[in-house]
């Protein structure tokens, strides 16, 4: 079958700030057969997404065309009018973005902006086009398709939006679909529901497909063909199994040596010692939230009923969903969010909630490590001002002495001690990254609060950060307290795990005992929805019933009973969903919140292994 | 674009270059200069001081009488004028909008980082004020403390602080949900210094955009009370009251009423462009670090 799209040695140009102009994509060639997704895999500033956008012949602006054809179905495309662009954009090639809510208008109903497509191009008339979306939806396992385009973009969860975003670009029937990372923003157990309904959507249509991601594991089950690329560059391209397990690029075989393997009960992460001595850190019973309080309860409760210990000198991994309080909590901890019920205690001592009345030492010992590089730091700020005010704000040094000190810290986060002299927009995300740790060290702290801190940042930028992490902790005397969505890479360093779900702690325990059975219900869910890097992994998974009954509904807070009722396979009626669970506490401090006897909790069907 | 990752980040650049200013910029630059030249050495340069009559004829033409630019409605050296207007005009609306930005920058600061009922309560107040049409307010204050030149600095000063205001409290309402700034209060930084320390460094740039546009705004207010005879009264120069005196001389022609309009408007235009060159500059900083 000859090629839907064929990219012929394209070049393309960035923009640099100072105006002169980069190569960007240097001599790429490609192409994407009908029935079949071709992968572009790499990091960022790989070329991926300008790549993929070049089929729709757009460069985003301060890139440009330099050289190359791109022929879709036979015409060269970078030629034609805006008119003929138009006129194949949307309609014969589609663009899936990666944010689904940026996509949507929250001004107008789903079906409006679903349904403009076909009505602006005028490939059938309205009401047809209502029939068609509701059969799409329908197709997307979307809940309810015949209400859901009545609602507005704020009304369905995220990754209900995603799947409304592929049923928009399908809407005109397209013969290409472009893919840009659209399960990243999204979370674990929802992206195998909206992995899946996209298989079955380019099975059904026939249509080729580009899919950008910079996630191997997902590459794994949706690509025919995988390409990689660096630095604007074709390293490789393959079939799926040679790309994944007989990498031949040296570049691709670093790629693959920075996933981390999904997680398992190997035993090798804690020694557990220490959980008999007191913990450093504990919160227990805590409640917070956010908005005025009224009657002792604020306007949106967070974190209900939360008991954490964090034990001396060792790891603890937090994982949980978007909105499920994990960063309330160290908000909590760190006393930016007071809570209003329960209490945090260092070393026994409680610690008053608000940041305002806790003391200059009781700070200096629990430090915070935000997300966002980017903006974790003034940028009108020196790395040595940035890294020399906690220094001498709880250790008193000045001149000299916090100048040295300050070289030290960069070389413990393993930067060259000049830095000191740059800005922070001098750096790179993965350097920010370092500097931020390095700041919390300063503190000499007895907790450092680490809050997703690799999830701004590449696959193999972020697995460098998980290792000094890791020497770091082996170093130090210091407790980690990490926060994350992502449990593999949680469960590769963490000694203890913490699962919250809707605001409350599912089960908590020594890392080997969360991944083996007994599970919590939710647990067993995520675990199971992380991807393998396997193909046909996919296809196992929805055989499963948690994922038929995960995916019924959105995530509840709040409510009487257990959350999580609604989308447990094990649910009790008249019980889980009325009831608060009772904790089940066994050996090594291992907790789980459920209604289950633990026996029931033994059985694991559908994890792997 | 993010750089790949494994490589270092670009070397460290500290070159500082103006962006091309044209020719307006430095025409204005001139006119700014010639002013400013004429304002802080009046008594050396006036041919007259500024109340002294020095000829019978009223509306003396350009050249008359030795008269450089010629005389006004009472027979005063006209050139003369302009150049003490220019001090008395000038300084004026330099002290009220430095008064406007330490009254407007102190209060938009403390609503901004303090939040909650201080900031509503500051903020309806200012409310209030700003929805009096400005020149209706400042006519009820004068009107109240007088036309002396310490009450119109101070009415001005009041009535520009509530705009900046405005912006202060944005300013550092925005900078005080950024991540470095948790951090700080984290630490357990006081306030104030989070204020000078995080606040105020990023604030920067655009109070002093809005310093040279207040300073404009600063010159026609006073300009037009003046012109409404609420401002700066005789035997004081001042370019407002110069156009509402000589207003009788628009019917011969008279260069009395043209001449110190155009001062008003040539300092005004060329603050406003050198203003928005220099805003230029500054978000073009910061694309490059976004860019980046």
């Amino acid at each position: 079958m000859s090629a839907l799209l064929r990219i012929e040695d394209l070049h393309m140009e960035g923009r640099r700030p100072t105006g002169e102009w980069m190569p960007i994509v240097r001599g790429v060639s490609l192409e994407a057969r009908r029935g079949e997704v071709l992968a572009l895999i790499g990091e960022s500033g790989a070329g991926k997404s300008t790549i993929a956008l070049s089929s729709l012949a757009y460069a985003r602006p301060g890139c440009r065309f330099t050289g190359g054809e791109v022929l879709f179905d036979g015409t060269p495309v970078l030629d034609l009018s805006l008119e003929q662009k138009r006129e194949m954009r949307g309609r014969r090639v589609a663009y899936i973005a990666q944010s689904a809510a940026a996509a949507f208008n929250v001004a107008h109903t789903l079906a409006a902006q679903i349904t403009e497509g076909p009505a602006v191009h005028g490939t059938m008339p309205q009401a047809e086009a209502d029939t068609q979306m509701v059969d799409l939806a329908r197709r997307m396992r979307l809940p309810e398709p015949e209400r859901i385009g009545r609602k507005y973009p704020h009304q369905v969860s995220g990754g209900q939006l995603q799947r409304l975003l592929a049923v928009m670009a399908m809407s005109c029937g397209p013969d290409l679909l472009v893919f840009d990372e659209p399960t990243t923003a999204i979370d674990v157990t929802t992206q195998v529901e909206v992995l899946a309904a996209f298989k079955d959507v380019i099975r059904e249509s026939g249509a080729a497909a580009l899919y950008v991601t910079h996630d191997l594991a997902v590459v794994a089950q949706m690509a025919d063909r995988i390409i990689v690329l660096y630095g604007g560059e074709i390293m490789e391209q393959g079939g799926t199994d040679q790309i994944l397990h007989e990498p031949r690029h040296d570049y691709t075989r670093q790629l693959m040596a920075a996933v981390r393997p999904p997680p398992r009960a190997s035993g090798s992460g804690a020694d557990l010692e220490s959980s008999a001595q007191p913990p450093v850190l504990s919160l227990q019973g805590i409640d917070a939230g956010y908005g005025g309080v009224k009657g002792g309860k604020p306007g949106v409760q967070i974190l209900f009923d939360v008991d954490v210990d964090i034990p001396r000198g060792q790891a603890v991994g937090v994982i949980g969903e978007s909105g499920c309080g994990k960063s309330t909590m160290a908000r909590v901890i760190s006393g930016l969010t007071p809570s209003f019920e329960g209490e945090v205690r260092l070393d026994g001592k409680t610690l008053p909630p608000d940041v305002k009345h806790r003391d200059k030492k009781d700070l200096q010992r629990v430090q915070l490590v935000l997300q966002m590089p980017d903006v974790s730091f003034n940028p009108k700020k020196l790395v040595a001002q940035a890294l020399g005010r906690p220094l001498e704000f709880y250790l008193g040094m000045t001149g000299a002495e916090r100048d040295r000190r300050v070289g030290e810290l960069l070389n413990m986060v393993e930067l060259p001690a000049d830095y000191a002299g740059r800005f922070p927009h001098e750096l790179s995300g993965g350097e920010k990254q370092r500097v931020n740790l390095a700041r919390a060290l300063a503190a000499e702290p007895d907790v450092i609060l680490c809050d997703e801190v690799t999830s701004a940042l590449d696959t193999v930028v972020g697995a460098a950060i998980i290792k000094l992490l890791e020497s770091l902790q082996e170093r130090l005397d210091t407790a980690f307290v990490f926060i994350s969505h992502d449990l593999s890479t949680v469960a590769s360093f963490a000694n203890r795990i913490v699962v919250l779900y809707a605001g409350r702690v599912a089960e908590q325990g020594p890392t080997r005992r969360i991944l083996s059975p007994p599970y919590h219900p939710y647990t067993r869910l995520l675990l199971s929805s992380v991807p393998e890097m396997r193909t046909g992994w996919l296809e196992d998974h929805r055989a499963t019933r948690e994922a038929e009954q995960a995916m019924a509904d959105v995530v509840n807070i709040g409510l009487t009973g257990c959350p999580f009722h609604t989308r447990c396979p094990l649910m009790i009626p008249g019980t889980c969903d009325v009831k608060r669970p009772p904790v089940h506490r066994l050996e090594e401090d291992h907790r789980i919140a459920c209604h289950r006897e633990i026996g029931e909790l033994q059985e694991a069907p559908g994890v792997h292994g | 674009m993010s750089p790949a990752p494994g490589a270092t980040a670009a070397p460290v650049r500290r070159e500082f270059r103006f962006p091309p200013l044209g020719v307006y910029g430095y025409v204005c630059i001139a006119v700014l200069l010639f002013w400013l030249f004429a304002a802080l050495f009046a008594p050396y340069i006036a041919p007259h001081t500024e109340s002294a009559i020095v000829t019978g004829t009223s509306f003396a033409p350009i050249g008359d009488e030795g008269l450089l630019l010629g005389s006004d409605y009472l027979g005063r050296d006209l050139a003369s004028r302009l150049i003490y207007g220019a001090r008395t005009t000038l300084t004026l609306a330099l002290v009220a909008t430095i008064l406007a930005f330490v009254l407007g920058v102190v209060t938009g600061f403390i609503a901004g980082i303090a939040g909650g009922w201080t900031d509503s309560v500051i903020s309806r107040v200012v409310d209030a004020f700003i929805s009096f049409p400005t020149i209706m307010l400042a006519l009820l204050i004068v009107s109240i403390f007088g036309t002396s030149l310490a009450a119109l600095v101070c009415a001005i000063g009041f009535i520009e602080a509530t705009r900046v205001f405005r912006i202060s409290r944005a300013l550092a309402v925005n900078t005080m949900t950024q991540d470095f700034v948790e951090v700080a209060r984290a630490r357990g930084e006081s306030l104030w210094w989070i204020l000078w320390n995080e606040v105020f460094p990023n604030a920067f740039v655009p109070l002093s955009t809005d310093f040279g546009l207040r300073y404009t705004f600063s010159i026609l207010l006073l300009s037009a009370l003046s012109f409404l005879g609420l401002g700066v009264q005789p035997p004081y120069a001042d370019w407002g009251s110069m156009v509402k005196d000589n207003m009788t001389g628009i019917f011969v022609g008279a260069a009395a009423v043209l001449l110190p309009a155009l001062a008003i408007f040539t300092v005004t235009l060329s603050i406003n462009f050198l203003v928005d060159w220099n805003l230029a500059r500054a978000q073009k900083d910061i694309s490059d670090e976004l860019v980046k």
